[in-house]
């Protein structure tokens, strides 16, 4: 497995979330306590909302477009709504985040 | 056989102990010896007596009949000089001799007189006995009489409202911060002052005396360090009392700031007790009477060779002046092993503040509310653990039970005059009857009490009282609960937040027992509005519990671009920003430009990544956000007015720009917007906002309440005044009203149908109340009234671009 450094933990802000551009779309990193983030697809299946601009409480995120809630560590929508968004693997190494290269559609990494 | 008696002194300690003397038998011959040309009556009284709210027969508690039936030998006004210890008498001033078996000293207490140059001028007084209060009424029958009071404690406090109440022109010159500074604490003392200044009384604090002046022989002022001279025709001093000692230093008991008494109240000599204000008792002197009757008590069933103990107890204070609601029991010094629960209502000046120490309580101060002080005396003394209910403690007995316990049964088990609702004074005993008369539902009882009709924090409460009174017959309404992480209602939130003086989102979470780490999309926008709104200062505002329009400061379109819109202050504009506008149209590719409903322009379909740079352009041209986007004030929608109009009668645009100035950047619990209509054709549609003001010849028409959403609702006239400044000032007070007590996501009209528009008039009303609401409004806005889009395009343009871009990469 080989991982890209996409940024600084610190980026990101605590109970929010950054979005990053990648081949197989654009990702949401969030960063759900002090050194604590996931990665998941950044458009609600609902009506494409940016799931990085919706609030950030517990291990889940809130759309900002219609409230879908969905799980960080499962991708699938909580409550009534049914869907579910795809979750990357990401891992914290001394502050710096690590995307999965071969997840997100990089062949190699740099 | 019989036994000989003497007691020197007749206050009420000594009184209180020959009642009970005499009520447990016991064969006793009396001589009661007096200083005071009379017998016992009520010196707590004498405040009333010089107010004029009773006379002094009123007050007698044992006149010469009761002395007469019981065999006492009275010598008021006749003073014991001498004890002669070793043959058991004394000798009055006179030189008569009296023999004793058993003698009890009762001299009470002297005031102190601080040693001022002029202290033993004619009209120099303390506040001790029927003839300074003799002296203090008689004043009032002078023409614009003036008055001194050195001292701002109990006594003190008391003779100002006194001589006040009688007409007096009254100074309190008081040496520390605050008043009655041994009872109450600051905030409590602040309170305080501003009740008494409201009435009239001048005080002033933190100031010392230093010298008294006089002419031939007479008090004629006040001469202060500070070099002012107050000009009095009496000058009374109530500075404290020391105990009167000489009887006991002469006879040669032992004493130190007191006579020495033990468990028993005997003196170092076996057959000499003393009671009241001269003794000390393990290194204590006391003032209040509760502790003087329990000494009477002990000191009766020594004599009547009974066992009996003093054991000192917690006091609690009330000041006897009407209207003035305080109350102080128990240690309330602040220390590291303590914890303070704090309540503050500045609205109704209500301040409570409980003092715990290893989850039990040991102090309380309150002002303004003191219904539940003998209850929280009784926890005091009692000295169990609060652990349980600590949370809700402060709310008094009516609030225990909380989530654990069965609330019904607390409220079921308050007495009739219990206070229920708070803003109306409406006890539970009147809602009961109103049930018993027919009320069945909630809106019967605030129509026939006005129970829960105003601020509508009670109406729990009245549901309750309701519930265990109707029984069955009644169901009791799910409380809405802010969201799942708790089941506490916004009103809840909002009162716990200021009691506990929770400052920090996750000071609530801890506090308020959340059931999720850090709560929801719901909860978290409400609980960062409520921080912000109540603790402006001390809360930083959470840009992560902001709905994204607020957290990005613009609005979020269905595509996940943006609308930007700035501010077009009253509706003007200027050819520049106008061009500003169009080139930051055509420079951000903006497909749509509109013109709104609120007198300004928006440009739609702006990509996240460029908000920072179009911001900066539009500051450039001067401009600044328009909060299009925001649960604060939106617009201030005007006609031209008396500038272009022919019918309009004041300027419009020019109150409408005033307006949004002073207003602009303010957080609220919904979206606020304002219009101004110069003439009553009202053609900026005023009367269907938040605050609409109508111009008229006479002045301005304020109205709120309106609505012109999903409910449309003509504005409710909340006042006519005659000039912009007013017109300005009610409406930044109705504001901060809404601010600090509506629920998040309420508009102003739903929350004044709440509340009740009397309710808010009677608040806005008081000037002091509306000028308190303007500077609480300015303290928050000396935080907020900023450009948000300056800030966030100077320090956080990189939050708006992708945190990486690795599409970039694999076309390498």
């Amino acid at each position: 497995m080989s991982w890209i450094d996409i940024g600084h933990i610190d980026d990101v802000p605590l109970r929010g979330a950054r979005m990053v551009k990648t081949p197989v779309g654009c990702i949401a990193i969030f960063r759900t306590a002090e050194a604590e983030v996931f990665a998941a697809a950044n458009s609600c299946p609902h009506k494409g909302g940016p799931l990085s601009d919706g609030i950030v409480h517990g291990r889940k995120v809130t759309c900002p477009l219609h409230n879908w809630v969905f799980s960080l560590e499962t991708g699938e929508a909580q409550g009534a709504d049914e869907g579910r968004i795809a979750t990357y693997p990401i891992r914290l190494e001394e502050g710096r985040l690590m995307l999965d290269a071969m997840a997100v559609g990089k062949r190699s990494a740099a | 056989m019989t036994r000989k008696l003497i007691v020197i002194g007749a206050g009420m300690a000594s009184g209180r102990m020959l009642e009970h003397l005499f009520d447990q038998g016991g064969d006793w011959d009396v001589t009661l010896f007096n200083a005071e040309p009379r017998g016992n009556y009520n010196r707590l009284m004498l405040s009333p007596v010089l107010s004029g709210e009773k006379t002094y027969e009123d007050i007698v508690t044992h006149d010469v009949a009761w002395y007469a039936e019981r065999g006492v030998t009275c010598r008021f006004g006749e003073k014991v000089a001498e004890i002669d210890r070793a043959s058991r008498r004394v000798m009055t001033e006179a030189g008569e001799v009296l023999e004793y078996d058993k003698l009890v000293i009762a001299t009470g207490s002297n005031p102190f007189i601080i040693p001022l140059p002029g202290q033993d001028l004619d009209g120099v007084i303390a506040y001790r006995d029927l003839e300074d209060t003799n002296r203090m009424i008689a004043l009032g029958e002078q023409q614009a009489a003036k008055a001194v009071v050195i001292g701002g404690g109990l006594l003190g406090l008391e003779a100002a409202a006194g001589l006040h109440a009688r007409g007096v022109d009254v100074t309190v010159v008081h040496l520390m911060g605050h008043l009655m500074e041994r009872q109450l604490d600051e905030a409590a003392g602040y309170l305080l002052r501003k009740e008494l200044v409201g009435r009239g009384i001048k005080v002033l604090c933190s100031t010392n005396s230093k010298q008294i002046l006089g002419e031939n022989g007479h008090v004629t002022g006040l001469e202060l360090d500070n070099g002012t001279v107050l000009p009095c025709d009496l000058l009374v001093m109530a500075v404290g009392i020391r105990p009167n000692v000489a009887l006991g230093q002469q006879a040669g008991l032992a004493v130190g700031k007191g006579i020495h008494v033990d468990d028993q109240m005997v003196t170092s000599d076996e057959h000499i007790l003393s009671v009241g204000e001269c003794v000390e008792h393990n290194g204590a002197i006391f003032g209040l009477v509760a502790p003087l009757y329990e000494q009477a008590k002990v000191a009766a069933a020594t004599l009547s060779g009974k066992p009996a103990r003093f054991v000192q107890k917690e006091v609690s204070t009330k000041l006897k002046v009407t209207g003035c609601d305080l109350f102080s029991a128990g240690d309330f010094a602040e220390g590291e092993d303590r914890e303070d629960i704090v309540f503050r209502d500045p609205a109704r000046g209500v301040y409570k503040r409980l003092v715990l120490k290893d989850n039990r309580l040991i102090g309380a101060v309150m002002y303004g509310d003191t219904a539940d002080g003998s209850w929280f005396f009784g926890l005091i003394k009692d000295g169990e653990s609060v652990a349980e209910m600590r949370d809700t403690l402060i709310f008094g007995p009516a609030f225990q039970g909380g989530a654990s316990g069965d609330p019904l049964a607390a409220v079921a088990a308050l007495p009739d005059d219990a206070e229920i609702c708070g803003c109306n004074g409406v006890c539970k005993g009147q809602i009961t009857q109103a049930i018993k008369d027919g009320a069945g539902s909630l809106a019967d009882i605030k129509a026939t009490t006005k129970a829960s009709a105003s601020c509508g924090t009670c109406t729990g409460l009245v549901e309750q009282v309701m519930a265990a009174t109707l029984g069955d017959d009644f169901v009791l309404p799910a409380a809405q609960s802010v969201c799942g992480c708790t089941d506490l209602t916004h009103e809840d939130v909002r009162r716990l937040i200021k009691a506990q003086e929770l400052k920090s989102q996750p000071a609530v979470w801890q506090e308020l027992g959340w059931t999720t780490p850090n709560g929801c999309h719901v909860c978290r926008p409400a609980v960062n509005y409520y921080l912000l709104a109540d603790w402006p200062l001390e809360y930083q505002d959470d840009l992560q519990s902001r709905f994204v329009n607020e957290r990005n400061h613009a609005n979020i379109q269905k595509d996940g671009t943006f609308s930007v819109m700035p501010r077009m202050w009253g509706g003007i504009t200027t050819p520049d920003e106008l061009r500003a506008i169009a080139d930051a149209a055509d420079k951000y590719k903006v497909p749509t430009v509109k013109v709104t409903g609120g007198q300004r322009i928006d440009l739609l379909g702006v990509k996240k990544e460029d908000l920072p740079a179009i911001w900066y352009d539009l500051n450039q041209a001067g401009m600044v956000s328009g909060h299009a986007y925001s649960k604060g004030l939106r617009t201030v929608k005007t006609c031209v007015g008396s500038d272009h109009c022919r019918f309009g009668t004041q300027d419009s645009t020019g109150l409408g720009i005033k307006l949004e100035q002073k207003l602009w950047g303010s957080w609220t619990p919904h979206k606020v917007k304002l219009g101004v209509s110069g003439c009553p054709r009202n053609c900026a549609e005023a009367t269907c906002k938040d605050v609409g003001i109508v111009c008229v010849d006479s002045g301005y028409q304020v109205g709120v309440a309106g609505a012109a959403g999903m409910d449309v609702k003509e504005t409710e006239r909340l006042v006519d005044v005659k000039t912009e400044e007013e017109a300005i000032e009610w409406t930044a007070a109705f504001v901060q009203l809404y601010r600090e007590h509506a629920k998040y996501l309420d508009r102003p009209y739903k929350w004044v149908a709440k509340v009740g528009l009397d309710w808010v008039k009677e608040r806005l009303s008081d000037d002091a109340e509306r000028a308190a609401l303007n500077e609480r409004f300015e303290i928050s806005q000396s935080v907020y009234r900023k450009d948000p889009w300056a800030d966030h395009a100077e320090r956080r343009a990189d939050q708006y671009q992708p945190l990486a871009d690795i599409t970039l990469e694999a076309a390498e």
